[in-house]
């Protein structure tokens, strides 16, 4: 079943096309790289794919409704859940609390019941709480509910902000450049942690990724974009032989040194 | 004597509550036995009933008055992070609600109200003409009128960011008292009576107190003293609402959209709604705290609504530590004092004539507290604990250097 499809995307800022005609399937359960040099357009098409920006033309369904139109937070609170290039956490907050805010379309308690105090309220407030615990656990940063955001070491501050995505409990978890600043050691560590996600949670995923080793790590299918374009999709064994792949990473010389 | 059993009976019982029953540590119970217990004793200390003292009790209820709308604009500012100026708007719309329900001025709306009589559990005379409702009844109208207030000013305005909110609540701070001071012919209808203000306004009215067998009847009359309790039970009841609803759902989303609103609208938080709500919450305590300014004053007049009055509202709140509910009270409180008895008596006491500074006076307190205490009088728990961790880390990091 396809959870994601995005059918000529177009995206023009003035002049500038940042995305240009991209299609893109994802299908359920699946784990899906979306790679391209500098400035190709990935994040914006993230942008587009979570309802930061509305595409110049093209169609977005995610799980058969389309995400046009339709504001970021009801978005995430349809199951697409993401994390950013540069961490975004609520800094003066502590984990627990990050992570409690990501549920917020969760949670029912009202203005009124917070004032009175209801049992209700108590109960949910408490067990929103354990499922944060849970969650810090299981992203390996457990114990750390009651330190600010701020304060946490950088390496756990990316494991939060996945934490802070999964309590949305998102049907399609989007990772920007998750690995962005890790050491090898670390990243193979988190190519594990991806297949965890997605195995034991059934959680699709979408990754942009720089570094080779944890996108063919991972990656069921990629997609290569080079300046807004779609220039290729397939397998990681595909993708690797792809001449045009090649040379958008590498510059033309390079297949022709090849060949 | 009495004052001195009542004043050990208030401090022993806080300090138990707090410590047993909210099960809090030592010092939080004693600073809240002890601040309790001053505010409770404070009208009954023989200096308030001196109008030449240095804390009078006409400024004792005014300074309560305005910790209530300091409490007020800090869950927009404090716990919301959006940058209000023009909180008189909330201020201005409770103070015409008590105006218009609590005095005979609904007789000169129009010809045909001439003759108009209501009297619903209040404290006027029942043959005074004009609208007479209960205060209690129009304490929660005026709460209710500035909060569908709050909505309707921030339904526009709430889309804009830091900067550009600001201004436009400026705007709007500027334009309602404009509004009212014409609006003694609005379609015919005098609606506010321009700038001859409305007045008398009715007492604060202690009647069901009478069904209470026992009580004394000193506290009967709706002196300052009593009423002096009316606002410190405000007070106590927007001190709860405010850390109850900052440690709940609602609570988390104001914080997370002050940190960073796109993310926070990213993780499911949407954003109207939630700054609404903080709009609407704020705006309850300037309706509230309103409405029982124009009981006291005994009469409400456009020139009371003015952009000053916005500012030093923040400046209680931002002097006292964002976010902070202890901190906005006693920011309040203080900037009050100053405002209404403090420079004067200063003034008188010590020949030098401080009123005439008064603005000099606020912007060096202002710059001598960003330069030395910029988090406030009282910071928020969590604002002192982020700076002491950035602090450390700048002290890691000079000695790597």
């Amino acid at each position: 079943m396809t959870l994601l499809d995005a059918r000529g995307v177009t995206v023009q800022f003035g002049g500038l096309t940042a995305v240009s005609d991209v299609d893109f399937v994802i299908p359920e359960g699946s784990i899906v790289a979306l790679i391209g040099p500098n400035g190709a357009g990935k994040t914006t098409f993230f942008n587009v794919l979570t309802g930061l920006y509305q595409p110049s033309y093209g169609e977005v369904l995610f799980d058969e409704q389309s995400v046009l139109g339709v504001p970021p937070h009801a978005i995430a609170a349809r199951g697409m859940a993401r994390t950013f290039q540069n961490i975004r956490l609520f800094g003066a907050m502590t984990a627990s609390e990050n992570v409690m805010v990501a549920m917020h379309p969760h949670l029912r308690s009202g203005v009124a019941s917070t004032i009175l105090r209801l049992p209700k309220q108590r109960h949910e407030e408490r067990d929103a709480r354990a499922v944060a615990k849970e969650l810090l656990e299981f992203v390996g940063i457990g114990g750390t509910d009651d330190e600010f955001a701020k304060n946490l070491p950088y390496g756990d501050q990316r494991r939060l902000e996945v934490a802070r995505a999964l309590a949305l409990r998102p049907k399609l978890l989007l990772l920007d450049e998750p690995t962005a600043g890790m050491n090898p050691q670390e990243s193979a560590a988190f190519t594990a942690f991806v297949h965890r996600v997605r195995d034991e949670r059934g959680i699709t995923i979408l990754l942009i990724e720089h570094d080779m080793k944890v996108v063919m790590g991972t990656a069921e299918r990629i997609t290569v974009l080079e300046y807004g374009a779609k220039i290729a999709k397939g397998t990681p064994a595909e993708i690797r032989a792809d001449h045009r792949v090649i040379e958008a990473y590498l510059g033309k010389s390079a297949t022709e040194g090849a060949a | 004597m009495m004052v001195l059993v009542w004043a050990i009976g208030v401090l022993v019982f806080t300090f138990a509550v707090v410590r047993f029953v909210f099960r809090q540590d030592q010092n939080k119970a004693g600073l809240a036995a002890i601040g309790l217990t001053i505010a409770v004793i404070l009208p009954h200390l023989g200096f308030t009933k001196d109008t030449g003292s240095f804390f009078p009790i006409f400024t004792v209820v005014l300074c309560a008055v305005y910790a209530l709308f300091a409490l007020g604009l800090n869950v927009v500012v404090g716990f919301a992070g959006l940058l209000d100026l023009g909180y008189v708007a909330f201020f201005l719309f409770g103070a015409y609600v008590g105006a218009w329900l609590m005095s005979i001025f609904a007789v000169n709306v129009s010809e045909s109200w001439r003759d108009i009589n209501i009297h619903f559990l209040d404290a006027a005379k029942p043959d005074f003409p004009g609208i007479h409702l209960s205060f209690w009844l129009v304490v929660i109208i005026a709460g209710v009128v500035a909060a569908i207030a709050g909505v309707i000013i921030g339904a526009p305005t709430l889309r804009l960011k830091s900067d550009y909110l600001a201004l436009v609540t400026l705007g709007f701070g500027e334009i309602l008292p404009e509004v009212f001071r014409n609006g003694d012919d609005l379609a015919g209808l005098n609606l506010t009576n321009g700038t001859k203000g409305i007045g008398p306004i009715d007492n604060v009215g202690m009647g069901f107190l009478d069904v209470i067998p026992g009580v004394p009847k000193t506290i009967r009359s709706s002196d300052f003293q009593t009423k002096y309790y009316v606002i410190l039970v405000f007070c106590g009841l927007f001190v709860w609402v405010s850390l109850k609803l900052r440690d709940g759902r609602l609570g988390r989303a104001w914080m997370a959209i002050r940190e960073d609103e796109l993310a926070a609208s990213l993780m499911g938080v949407p954003l109207m709604r939630t700054k609404l709500w903080s709009y609407a919450v704020g705006a309850v305590a300037g309706g509230v705290g309103g409405a029982f300014y124009a009981t006291i004053v005994g009469t409400v007049n456009v020139d009371n609504f003015t952009f000053q009055f916005s500012i030093i509202i923040l400046c209680a709140v931002i002097l006292g530590g964002m976010g902070n509910v202890w901190g906005s009270i006693l920011g309040g409180v203080v900037i009050t004092w100053f405002n209404y008895t403090g420079l004067v008596y200063i003034s008188e006491k010590s020949g030098f004539d401080l009123k005439q500074y008064e603005f000099a006076f606020f912007g060096l307190v202002l710059v001598v507290m960003m330069l030395f205490r910029p988090q406030g009088f009282i910071p928020a728990a969590r604002t002192k604990q982020v700076r002491q961790a950035d602090k450390e880390m700048l002290a890691t990091q000079e000695v790597a250097v």
